[in-house]
């Protein structure tokens, strides 16, 4: 084991895949030899020269229209959106073209195409440009959607989606690149599937359910519930479509209380749709509201403070755990 | 300047039928197979028309007037070169492999699971002008795998106001990609007529823009689309980057079968766009040359009627679409949440 961050986590699982299949190739915006706004594919331009990485001309919807024709003409291309932003530009072809196509042509092509694209706040980056757009791929039959939280999910997770026959919206998140974490030695070769969630802690009074960059705060708080003696038990959805649905419901039914925890906005979002779920499959284990952690139900404000306080917090996930969590737990 | 601004349309056989320019290299067979594909096309959009209005099909764009540049786009292609267009090329793709029987499947609602892929054509594209990227991916996959063929993407007049036509050009520009976009300028988006898509005289315009030569052709001339499109399609084979073709032509028939075009076209139209009607500019020809007789024409015309009809019987005697098969095509394997969908509806159905 090494311990690495998850952007070199993501280079690394570009590159073995490169060097795996030469139908593999990347494109996006910057991404040559500039490396990536975000450095993830820093190197592969020197490495794979220009016909393997490849910098396009600025438009978001177009871009994303040719990677879904080469991959209907066999390649496999690792789409690099700036951010997930300005994946509306291209909605049209994600969810009219990339996740119909299968389906549309009697199930004959395959559109292996990963569409990577980090989302997310706290970088200070404004309204337009800080969001969390998961749930409205989530709705979308014919897509898969990932969110990997470590390091080590982000590279056995990325391997999977590369080599997945399906499509795979790959959203990262801006705040999770600089984190580090362990994976396996450079020699050794592993995927991490791309339907599983993963139970991050074992805990028998509370569930939280949580993904991406939330699942790291999510830890911390139930490492300091602990401390009060609360044993809370967190999942990592890992995958937003399809959705673990036995893990979590398993673990509902151990535990009878769920705190969701999310970044994105209140209203018909990831959050009202895994409560939709608890409700319909584990009504009957339920002994307390489900209580909801998110982001303001604003734009997210450019200023640091006021976005820190648009921010879901540690201290606002173990508050809504202790709403519901009896008191005499652990005392 | 790298790639002039056409002015010129290109023209072979005039309305008339007299020759003005180079007749492309056909043999007497290959004259009359293209033909009976305009033939075939105008019958079947005639009977899919009347299909719809009796409720056996679902709503249809009728082709009539468009016969020609249908047939002269894609004619030209190998079969394993690419063709994507919108619900106005069925024919283009009937030229090109896909079988009929396909076509109808889908407007008659099942999920088109004989849809050849050996003819290399996309799904029918509902979303204006998307087809275009996808051409361009395709002809960027063609050339990353060094293979020698095309791809060529087709759309309206209307379409080329949208980002996608205008994004496609200038990504295949900057790739050099074996790719011929042709435009089929028909004169109307539904009720707006051309004038109100673009200030610009010319749609051809816009490839020396993006760095491409552009062609004006007359659409009804099929000798003249044959020709442009061979041209485009050998030069971007050899390498050279792609083309786009304005076929300036007429739609003669409603936008579809849900609408009146009555309500804003004036009818002079249609009686100075019937004077150059394809179909009949050809067979002038035909004739002319002793290529086709009066009764030779009749005989094409009832095999024509005939294959239809035959395609029609095989359709309506299939068994009713497979409601299974829905979830079994959204992702290449079913994901948990389909499959328990999918078991809860056999279930329901008595099929398990
Ligand atoms: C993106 C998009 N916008 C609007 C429509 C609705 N629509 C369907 S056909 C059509 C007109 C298209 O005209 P044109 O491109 O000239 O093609 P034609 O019908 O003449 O073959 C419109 C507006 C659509 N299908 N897709
Ligand atoms: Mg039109």
């Amino acid at each position: 084991m090494r311990t690495i961050t998850y952007r070199d986590a993501l280079r690394e699982a570009i590159r073995e895949e490169m060097w795996r299949d030469e139908r593999v190739f990347i494109m996006g915006e910057d991404i040559a030899g500039y490396g990536g706004t975000y450095a993830v594919t820093k190197g592969l331009f020197e490495e794979f020269g220009e016909k393997r990485v490849r910098d396009t001309p600025l438009a978001e919807e177009v871009i994303t229209g040719t990677a879904i024709g080469a991959a209907l003409g066999g390649l496999r291309p690792i789409l690099e959106l700036m951010t997930i932003n300005f994946s509306l530009l291209a909605t049209d072809l994600i969810v009219n073209s990339a996740a119909k196509f299968h389906y549309m042509f009697g199930g004959q092509p395959e559109i292996p195409l990963v569409i990577r694209m980090p989302s997310g706040g706290g970088a200070q980056r404004g309204a337009q440009h800080s969001q969390m757009f998961e749930s409205w791929y989530g709705h979308i039959p014919g897509l898969k959607v990932v969110m990997p939280a470590t390091p080590y999910d982000a590279k056995g997770m990325l391997k999977s989606a590369v080599r997945d026959p399906n499509p795979v919206l790959f959203i990262e998140h801006e705040l999770l690149y600089s984190i580090k974490g362990e994976v396996p030695d450079e020699d050794v070769e592993y995927t991490v599937p791309l339907h599983l969630g993963e139970v991050r802690r074992l805990g028998r009074d509370v569930t939280i359910l949580t993904f991406s960059r939330m699942a790291h705060i999510s830890l911390q708080a139930a490492h300091d519930l602990a401390k009060e003696g609360i044993e809370a038990e967190v999942i990592d959805l890992k995958s937003i479509r399809p959705i673990d649905i036995d893990l979590l419901i398993d673990s509902v039914k151990k535990t009878n209380r769920v705190v969701i925890a999310e970044e994105g906005w209140k209203y018909y979002g990831t959050g009202q749709g895994l409560a939709a779920l608890i409700y319909e499959n584990a009504f009957d284990y339920m002994d307390a509201p489900i209580q909801h952690i998110t982001g303001a139900d604003v734009p997210m404000p450019y200023s640091k403070a006021l976005e820190r306080a648009a921010l879901p917090t540690k201290a606002d996930i173990i508050k809504a755990v202790k709403a519901i969590v009896p008191t005499h737990v652990g005392v | 300047m790298p790639f002039p601004l056409t002015e010129t349309m290109h023209q072979v056989m005039t309305p008339e039928g007299k020759i003005i320019g180079e007749v492309p290299l056909l043999s007497a067979e290959q004259l009359v197979k293209l033909y009976r594909w305009m033939v075939l096309g105008r019958a079947f959009s005639d009977r899919m028309v009347a299909l719809q209005r009796q409720g056996r099909m679902g709503t249809f764009s009728a082709l009539n007037g468009q016969e020609a540049t249908s047939v002269g786009l894609a004619a030209p292609l190998q079969q394993k070169d690419w063709l994507a267009g919108s619900y106005r090329e069925i024919l283009s793709y009937l030229v090109k492999g896909v079988p009929m029987q396909a076509i109808m499947k889908l407007y008659r609602g099942y999920v088109s699971d004989d849809y050849s892929a050996e003819a290399h054509c996309l799904p029918i594209q509902i979303v204006l002008a998307t087809q275009l990227p996808h051409m361009v991916g395709i002809a960027m996959a063609l050339k990353y795998d060094r293979q020698p063929q095309v791809a060529v993407g087709v759309c309206g007049d209307g379409a080329t106001s949208e980002g996608d036509f205008n994004e496609a050009l200038n990504f295949a520009g900057v790739f050099k990609a074996p790719v011929v976009f042709v435009v089929q300028n028909n004169g109307w988006a539904i009720s707006v007529p051309r004038s109100k898509q673009t200030a610009a005289q010319y749609i051809a315009h816009r490839g020396p823009a993006f760095g491409m030569p552009g062609y004006l052709v007359d659409g009804n001339d099929l000798f003249a689309v044959y020709k442009v499109v061979c041209d485009c399609v050998e030069r971007a084979r050899a390498g050279e980057g792609p083309a786009l073709i304005e076929a300036i032509t007429y739609r003669l028939g409603a936008h579809t079968t849900a609408d009146d075009p009555k309500r804003y076209r004036p009818a002079s139209d249609l009686t100075e766009w019937g004077k150059r009607d394809p179909i009949l500019r050809f067979r002038a020809f035909l004739f002319d040359q002793h290529i086709l007789s009066e009764k030779d024409n009749d005989v094409l015309h009832e095999e024509v009627t005939t294959e239809i009809e035959q395609a029609i019987n095989r359709l309506e005697a299939l068994p009713p679409q497979d409601c299974a098969q829905v979830y079994d095509l959204v992702y290449s394997e079913l994901t948990p949440q389909l499959k328990a969908q999918r078991a809860q509806i056999m279930r329901e159905l008595g099929r398990e």
